[in-house]
């Protein structure tokens, strides 16, 4: 599939809000060191909105960044993880068209099962597997560790990455629909 | 402005710096990789001593990397201090040999093994710090998407990070302006409200920037189709690096480590150094 | 007789999504190095035009094209956006949507390594271009280096690199202040002898093009070109009752005959006009000696103090990057003074966080799409108010209350997203409004905004102002400044430099110079015409247009 220049676009300026996201915009959960963390939910937004590759890319690009920019190094397990996630739910993009403004029930439920798949399947398991492999760090910790993140991950896109598609939808209302009341 | 210091391009003139930013690109690329498949504690530490050597060459200087140090310092003491309350024992899976020093509970003791093991597993994060970190300083960001398409990644993707690097301090900005208005607004994301609150107010200041930067979408990608961005298959770069000797000796000499770093690895079958076998 | 590059014929054009012709049956011919304006409203069809031309009509938007384009001979059906790039280079509006580069050499460079340029040749290229519009010096620059004016011209010379023969600009004075404006016009001038270009201008801001003289001015309406045009000082000549004729030359005041219209134009200005009585009411605002900066070595601001009345509509102008903003900021507590004080009502705001300022002083940013966070319009304007924990119908009755002051009580129950851009900001206005703020800051109420739009935002805040509210505007906009505001705080460099009447802050060049303003074309017309006092001549304009503007037959 060749990229066009919108996607590429896409791709390049969701990063960089995606990087000023996580650095910026994240507030505590109230359990420690937890914080709730929009980027995440912007990532699926995106990824619904720009499909599978785009989603896949920005999760990649986004996460080395991150990681390289303020860690001064780069763990390629959770990039990797990054990027799936990013396009699992990508793949919802075939399924909801949001750009004609149709975001009810079904797409909902839709666009949820698709982030708790990708979520699951990334974080409590492809990254653990991932760091047993590669860092040959104990299991429990690398699974509760992946566990609490992909929890995380999950609970906010249902939440805020939900709000922003709902928000996006409505914008592409049709005009010819309202009238002025007195 | 009050914008974060982010780890960045600091430009020398250094044989580091002159290096085609490919070459840098392939030695990052193929450090991180043996540094992820080895845990030979030898070869990780003559690559920590190699980075070492290099950190000098391109002259950086300890206070420009001293708080991102202290950063991953912090960060893998916690890892450790986390690794030994859920597997005080892993060292001696590994190892398997059992040499107690002291105990704390019943569950809890310190063996030889399991602080060689927590050493190497420190060792090999930190093994990949000083290169990531003279990649990031002496590369120039307006060189990378030039790299990147130099090791064949396509270059629509390779122009997609390069807008990335472009637009991050555009859209930084934006953010702060938003949010001292959102602020002004009564926006409040501090402890002191209610975690409902908090989520409405980071909405509050996350959609403004979320769909003023879509609007920036259509009109940038309006701009590089006028300026005939994707007509052909390839593109060339006017930020690119020429090749030259030095990046072909550096180049063999990476090949060279990679293979002596990989066979003295795994020669014995196995990817950890076992000291404890007599 | 000249070659014609560009030629439509009965052409006509419908946007997908629109029932009706957004183009209708328009014949245009533009000749081989022509210089012509292209006017109108928004909404009027001209960005519509140069789509076409440049191809984003129908690359990007699809419509329906009926009729015939053809560019250097070409049908333009046959040409794809690429094939058009290499004869049309379009400078956009936005600035930074168009600086792609990391780097200015590198933006430049952009259209050249799309072709596949070798760099033994590219750089050379890049390097002549960048002279040719005086940017060599920030060839390793990033964009946010740069100033309007500076990333102005490296777009220009990221089109000029490809040896294009059309240049086609598209707004490109709405991001400037006037004096970089003017300064561009002169420039795109200069190249367009220099090189033989054709140049398009599509513009709003009449007046400020015609600081250099064009060939011709196109003006569209309602999709359709109706040839006519009316400057500032043109609006002046027709006041004093002078007939328009062809014959006048009128593209730019220093070419009128002054014969034709000294008598009248003096007749005119003879006339008694009433002047207002100066308003003397109680001080709101009180800065004194303030000054901020970032760091220890620059000084941003520097002691600067004014007072702001009670119900005074005050600009605060200056070029970009003057610390207009910053002032601002300050204000609102967004950054602390490092010296000096700010007062509100007598009580001294230091260590008054922002939210407590909130409640007196709202602020209003440029740019609408970066407040608004909610999907309806009642939830975004009862959005601080619930922030606050008011009960339910109190928050009802507060959010009536100020979309009615507003005029978008009609829509109060309409997504944010149905409405126009002027009606947008009129939410955010609405939606400080509820705070029952004193003083309502606002960061450029007016830019890039077309003649009725202005007048709309315009009008509205003069409203506000008859309710009792303070206005403070950061601007660069000569006509706001001398239509709607009697008081102006220039600042330059980081320091006050006037504080004074519209009218005698824009007749005295040592202001208007260091704070890259602009003379208006008022100045030149009355020196044309031998006029002793610039001044009193300026201001005499200003009350007679204040008073044409509130009589109904006004178009």
């Amino acid at each position: 599939m060749k990229l066009n220049t919108r996607t590429i676009v896409a791709i390049g300026i969701g990063a960089a809000v995606f990087l000023v996201l996580n650095r910026f915009v994240s507030i505590p959960s109230g359990i420690p060191n937890t914080t709730i963390n929009t980027a995440y939910a912007f990532l699926a937004f995106l990824a619904v909105l720009f499909g599978p590759i785009a989603g896949a890319l920005v999760g990649f690009i986004d996460h080395a960044l991150t990681d390289a920019t303020a860690y001064g190094s780069i763990w390629w397990s959770w990039v990797i993880v990054s990027a799936f996630v990013g396009a699992i739910i990508g793949l919802a993009w075939k399924r909801i068209d949001i750009e004609k403004g149709i975001f009810g029930g079904k797409e909902i439920l839709t666009f949820n099962i698709y982030q708790i798949v990708a979520n699951a399947v990334g974080w409590g398991l492809l990254a653990p597997v991932l760091d047993i492999i590669i860092y040959a760090e104990p299991s429990d910790k690398v699974f509760l560790q992946g566990a609490v993140a992909g929890l995380a991950n999950i609970v906010t896109i249902a939440v805020i990455g939900t709000i922003f598609l709902a928000i996006y939808a409505k914008t592409r209302t049709k005009t010819g629909s309202l009238s002025k009341e007195s | 402005m009050s914008s974060v210091k982010m780890l960045s391009y600091i430009k020398r003139d250094t044989p580091v710096h002159n290096l085609c930013g490919v070459t840098k690109l392939v030695v990052f690329l193929a450090w991180t990789i043996v540094c992820m498949l080895s845990y030979d504690t030898r070869v990780l530490l003559v690559t920590l001593c190699f980075s070492l050597i290099i950190f000098k060459l391109a002259r950086i200087r300890w206070r420009e990397v001293r708080f991102v140090l202290a950063f991953i310092g912090f960060f893998l003491l916690l890892n450790d201090v986390a690794i030994y309350i859920f597997s005080p024992e892993e060292g001696v899976n590994i190892y398997g040999t059992r040499h107690v020093l002291f105990q704390f509970s019943s569950r809890y003791t310190v063996t030889k093994e399991q602080l060689f093991y927590l050493f190497n597993v420190t060792l090999k994060y930190l093994t990949v710090v000083p290169v990531a970190l003279l990649f990031l300083i002496t590369t120039d960001p307006s060189e990378f998407a030039a790299s990147l398409s130099g090791i064949g990644i396509t270059y629509r993707i390779s122009y997609a990070v390069s807008i990335t690097l472009r637009y991050i301090a555009d859209i930084q900005n934006d953010f702060h302006n938003i949010s001292q208005a959102q602020q002004a607004r009564g926006v409040d994301l501090s402890k002191n409200v209610s975690l409902k609150k908090r989520i409405s107010g980071i909405a509050s200041i996350a959609v403004p920037l979320i769909f003023s930067s879509l609007e920036r979408i259509d009109l940038i990608s309006n701009a590089m189709d006028l300026r005939g961005f994707g007509k052909h298959k390839i593109r060339t770069w006017y930020s690119a690096r020429p090749f030259k000797t030095a990046d072909y000796i550096v180049l063999a000499g990476m090949v060279l480590f990679v293979l002596v770093g990989l066979y003295v690895t795994f020669h014995d079958g196995e990817r950890f150094f076992n000291p404890f076998v007599p | 007789m000249k070659k014609t590059v560009i030629e439509f014929r009965n052409f006509s054009f419908k946007y997908r999504a629109q029932v009706q012709n957004t183009l209708t049956d328009i014949n245009l011919t533009i000749a081989q190095g022509e210089k012509i304006l292209i006017a109108g409203a928004s909404g009027s069809g001209k960005s519509t035009i140069g789509h076409c031309i440049n191809g984003l009509i129908p690359h990007y938007y699809k419509g329906e094209i009926t009729g015939n384009l053809f560019i250097q001979g070409k049908d333009a059906a046959a040409l794809e956006i690429f094939d058009r790039s290499k004869m049309i280079g379009t400078v956009l509006q936005d600035s930074d949507g168009q600086f792609v580069g990391q780097t200015v050499g590198e933006d430049i460079a952009f259209a050249l390594e799309n072709d596949c340029v070798g760099q033994n040749e590219m750089i050379p290229r890049v390097s002549r271009v960048s002279r040719l519009v005086d940017i060599e010096q920030h060839l390793h620059a990033a964009p946010q280096d740069l100033s309007g004016g500076q990333k102005q011209r490296v777009s220009l010379a990221g089109v000029l690199v490809d040896n294009v023969e059309i240049l086609l600009f598209d707004e490109p004075l709405a991001n400037l202040d006037p004096a970089t404006g003017r300064y561009a016009m002169e420039m795109i001038d200069d190249l367009a002898h220099e090189t033989g270009a054709t140049v398009i201008i599509i513009e709003h801001r009449i007046e400020d093009v015609l600081w250099r003289p064009v060939d011709r001015v196109v003006l569209i309406d309602e999709g359709k070109i109706i040839r006519d045009t009316s400057p500032l000082y043109v609006t002046a000549l027709s006041y004093a009752g002078i007939q328009l004729t062809e014959g006048m030359r009128l593209s730019h005041p220093s070419r009128i005959d002054p014969e034709t219209i000294q008598e009248p134009l003096s007749c005119w200005y003879r006339q008694e006009i009433k002047e207002e009585p100066a308003p003397n009411r109680d001080i709101v605002l009180t800065l004194s000696d303030v000054s901020f900066s970032y760091t220890a070595d620059r000084e941003v601001l520097h002691k600067i103090s004014f007072d702001i009345r009670r119900n005074e509509m005050t600009a605060i102008v200056g070029k970009n990057g003057a610390g207009k903003s910053t002032l601002c900021k300050l204000i609102c507590g967004f950054e602390k003074p490092t010296d000096g004080k700010i007062m509100l009502a007598g009580k001294d705001l230091n260590g008054v966080s922002i939210r407590e300022r909130a409640d007196k002083i709202g602020f209003v940013m440029q740019n609408p799409n970066q407040m608004i966070s909610q999907i309806m319009i009642r939830d975004e304007v009862g959005f601080t108010l619930k922030l606050r924990d008011m009960p339910k119908d109190e928050i009802s009755d507060s959010v009536n209350e100020s979309l009615q002051i507003c005029g978008l009580y009609p829509f109060r129950n309409w997504p944010i997203s149905a409405l126009s851009y002027g009606q947008k900001k009129r939410v955010t206005i609405a939606s400080i409004l509820v705070q029952k703020p004193e003083i309502i800051i606002l960061d450029e109420p007016t830019a890039g905004q077309d003649f009725r739009h202005y007048t709309e935002i315009m009008e509205f805040l003069q409203s506000l102002q008859q309710r009792g509210i303070t206005i403070l505007l950061i601007t660069h906009d000569m006509h706001l400044i001398l239509e709607y505001t009697k008081r102006a705080v220039v600042i330059a460099d980081g320091r006050l430099i006037a504080d004074d009447s519209p009218a005698r802050v824009l007749t005295d060049e040592s202001i208007i110079k260091p704070a890259n303003l602009k003379e208006t074309s008022l100045l030149t017309l009355a020196d044309k015409a031998g006029f002793e006092d610039p001044f009193d001549f300026v201001k005499h304009f200003i009350a007679a247009d204040r008073e044409a503007r509130h009589t109904p037959c006004h178009p």
